[in-house]
């Protein structure tokens, strides 16, 4: 788990106390909108359709008890008694008063939290594997270069003012829990035959307008070389990203345009230079760092056989718990997506719950994750049942993970300024139409995700299926794809044909499974037998 | 009541972010009571904002018949109203016809 140091506290202290005047002065008249707006933003505070929203930072989706119980009481303090988990591993409120910004600031912040940088052309909250530390899978820990990310990115005053904001996202093993190549830079901790650590650096890949695959521009970095190669990647795209067009102005662009060869020979360059100037924090910063996430005291005692009579407990414990690297323990996923529920969203006392589950079960340690649930990465298999229990109690044992109920959705029009049409009603009605949890499992493992505009905060591009929501006329439409995914085998999903009303696709995707149940051959997923046979039959199912 | 078009005035709170609407006189959360402009209250909005009494004001089309006020674009019936998928939340909690009046 990072820890402040005083610089941390003492630099996110006094962001909140500038914030808090600034507050004052708009609020007294003395700050226009214009002049505010910015001041705000780069605090996390949007204004929204209904009211202000503050979008809180969780570094690469770790948390605390503390920090989570933290959440919840801001959510019932100061918004509507909910928060809402997004797929950048974040959580925002939907109904903050701006006179309550400088206060949930400075509770956020007396626990090492703090919305700084989820705004503007900066470079955002970097996003990890959220079973980092954990999974059995794990070739090294991302942590602590997310960490090391972190330091280096927050107020970095070079990069600032980029064309447009900045993603990165980090993982530690084969299997890509992130969307790593969907991320302006992704980064995957590798080893080599001699056992040290490095980095597989991929530039300009990314969702939104002009989805992209970032391709490999560097095959291996000496793990301690990182932030000078990253400071030349950023200086390159800062030197030569677009800045007479938004819609032109990501990293993706420049990669693509310049070619990734050509884009790598001016990174490489860059990097010569930066490594003569000595900016890389020396080995003994790492290794501190590396400290703080030591494996927690696992016990060596704990046992892996657990009674699995109770078949609902057993279902859970099927679907929504992975192997841990530790004997005898396990990683628990949270579904935040009850049939016919909101994607993301968790009630105060359900944050409070998750915390106290954290910090009785799983050594104090929470994550998000991009797919809008939460994980308690370090439990006993023998606390199992206690667990689920809990959960299944708050309603949060929803045994749906990775299924097609485990819908990602973004805020869409019910809340989001820049959506076409709304996300939320559609997710709802297409897990109540699946509700049904052996017909999900049935169907195997389909991500599906719904994004209400171009901007694909939903990561629509991503998914096996894909929803995109348009403004026709005014009218509320519904794009269909096939064929995404965010993995190890990451591909960009493709329009399958012409849209739909809401109710309309709910009966397409029900098409779309249905033939791929009749079409699969043994051990197939959805996104399988959709690249096997390819777009034609599926569209001439869904349309027929 | 024949349906007619008019141009209303709307934007955010400053102090809770809420959704208001140009009455003539003030600004309102009903968008029942919101006032036709005869033009695109660009005036109206630049006094109002300088006042701190309104963030990010615009014009909007809607339609007024006996039923009241509608928006005529889908996103400004959901301000209006509040978040379909959370009705407790909104102005109307406890119609059953809110979400069908955004459709």
């Amino acid at each position: 788990m990072y820890q402040y140091d005083t610089y941390d506290q003492a630099m996110v202290d006094a962001r909140v106390a500038e914030f808090s005047d600034q507050v004052a002065r708009r609020l007294a008249g003395t700050l226009g909108e214009e002049q505010f707006r910015p001041l705000r933003l780069k605090n996390g505070l949007y204004l929204q359709l209904h009211a202000y929203m503050l979008r809180v930072a969780i570094p690469y989706g770790t948390l605390n008890s503390a920090q989570m119980r933290m959440l919840g009481q801001i959510a019932d303090r100061y918004d509507r008694g909910y928060g809402h988990f997004t797929t950048r591993q974040n959580i925002q409120y939907n109904w903050i008063r701006l006179e309550d910004a400088p206060a949930i600031l400075t509770d956020l912040a007396s626990v090492g939290m703090h919305a700084i940088q989820t705004s503007g052309n900066c470079i955002r909250n970097t996003t990890a594997d959220h079973f980092a530390g954990a999974a059995a899978d794990e070739v090294a820990d991302p942590r602590p270069y997310a960490e090391l990310l972190r330091q280096w990115s927050t107020f970095h005053p070079e990069f600032d003012y980029l064309p447009r904001k900045f993603k990165v996202a980090i993982i530690g093993s084969e299997t890509d829990r992130a969307a790593m190549r969907l991320h302006d830079i992704g980064i995957r901790v590798v080893r080599n035959t001699a056992g040290e650590e490095g980095l597989k650096i991929y530039v300009g890949g990314g969702m939104g307008r002009t989805p992209m695959i970032a391709p490999v521009i560097r095959d291996w970095l000496p793990a301690q070389q990182m932030v000078s190669y990253l400071e030349a990647c950023l200086r390159v795209y800062n030197r030569h990203g677009r800045r007479d067009n938004k819609y032109k102005a990501r990293i993706k662009i420049l990669v693509h345009e310049l070619g990734a060869d050509e884009y790598r020979r001016q990174v490489e360059e860059e990097f010569a230079h930066i490594l003569t100037l000595g900016l890389e924090p020396p080995p003994a910063e790492l290794a501190r760092i590396k400290a703080q996430f030591a494996d927690p005291p696992f016990d060596p005692a704990a046992i892996e056989a657990i009674d699995l009579s109770d078949p609902d407990f057993a279902l859970w414990v099927d679907q929504n718990v992975h192997p841990h690297k530790a004997p005898g323990h396990a990683i628990v996923t949270i579904s935040l997506k009850p049939a016919g529920g909101i994607p993301g969203d968790a009630s105060a006392d359900q944050i409070r719950l998750i915390a106290d589950l954290a910090r009785d079960y799983s050594h104090d340690e929470l994550r998000v994750t991009h797919a809008q649930n939460v994980v308690l990465p370090h439990v006993r298999r023998a606390d199992l049942p206690a667990i689920w229990q809990q959960l299944d109690a708050a309603g949060l044992a929803t045994a749906n993970l990775d299924l097609i109920g485990d819908i990602i959705a973004c805020p869409g029009l019910d809340y989001c300024s820049l959506a076409n049409a709304r996300s939320i009603p559609l997710a709802q009605k297409i897990s109540a139409r699946f509700a049904d949890v052996e017909r999900q499992r049935d169907l195997g493992e389909l991500k599906l995700k719904i994004s209400g505009c171009i901007n694909a905060c939903g990561h629509h591009h991503a998914g096996h299926i894909g929803v995109l929501g348009v403004d026709r006329k005014g009218v509320e439409n519904y794009q269909l794809l096939l064929g995404g995914s965010e993995g190890a085998d990451t591909s960009l999903g493709t329009i399958v044909g012409p849209g739909f009303s809401e109710d309309g696709l709910v009966d397409a995707i029900e098409r779309a499974t249905e033939f791929y149940r009749a079409q699969r051959q043994p051990g197939e997923r959805f996104l399988d037998t959709y690249r096997r046979l390819g777009a034609a039959p599926f569209k001439e199912a869904i349309y027929a | 009541m024949t349906a007619e078009t008019i141009t209303i005035l709307t934007g955010n709170a400053l102090l809770g972010g809420e959704v208001i609407w140009w009455t003539g006189q003030g600004w309102s959360r009903h968008i029942d009571e919101a006032a036709a402009v005869p033009d695109d209250g660009a005036a109206v909005i630049a006094a109002e904002s300088a006042a701190g009494r309104v963030v990010g004001g615009y014009a909007i089309a809607a339609t007024r018949d006996g039923a009241g006020i509608r928006p005529q674009h889908i996103k400004e019936r959901v301000r209006a109203l509040g978040p379909t998928v959370r009705l407790d939340l909104s102005l109307r909690p406890h119609d059953p016809a809110a979400a069908a009046w955004i459709a």
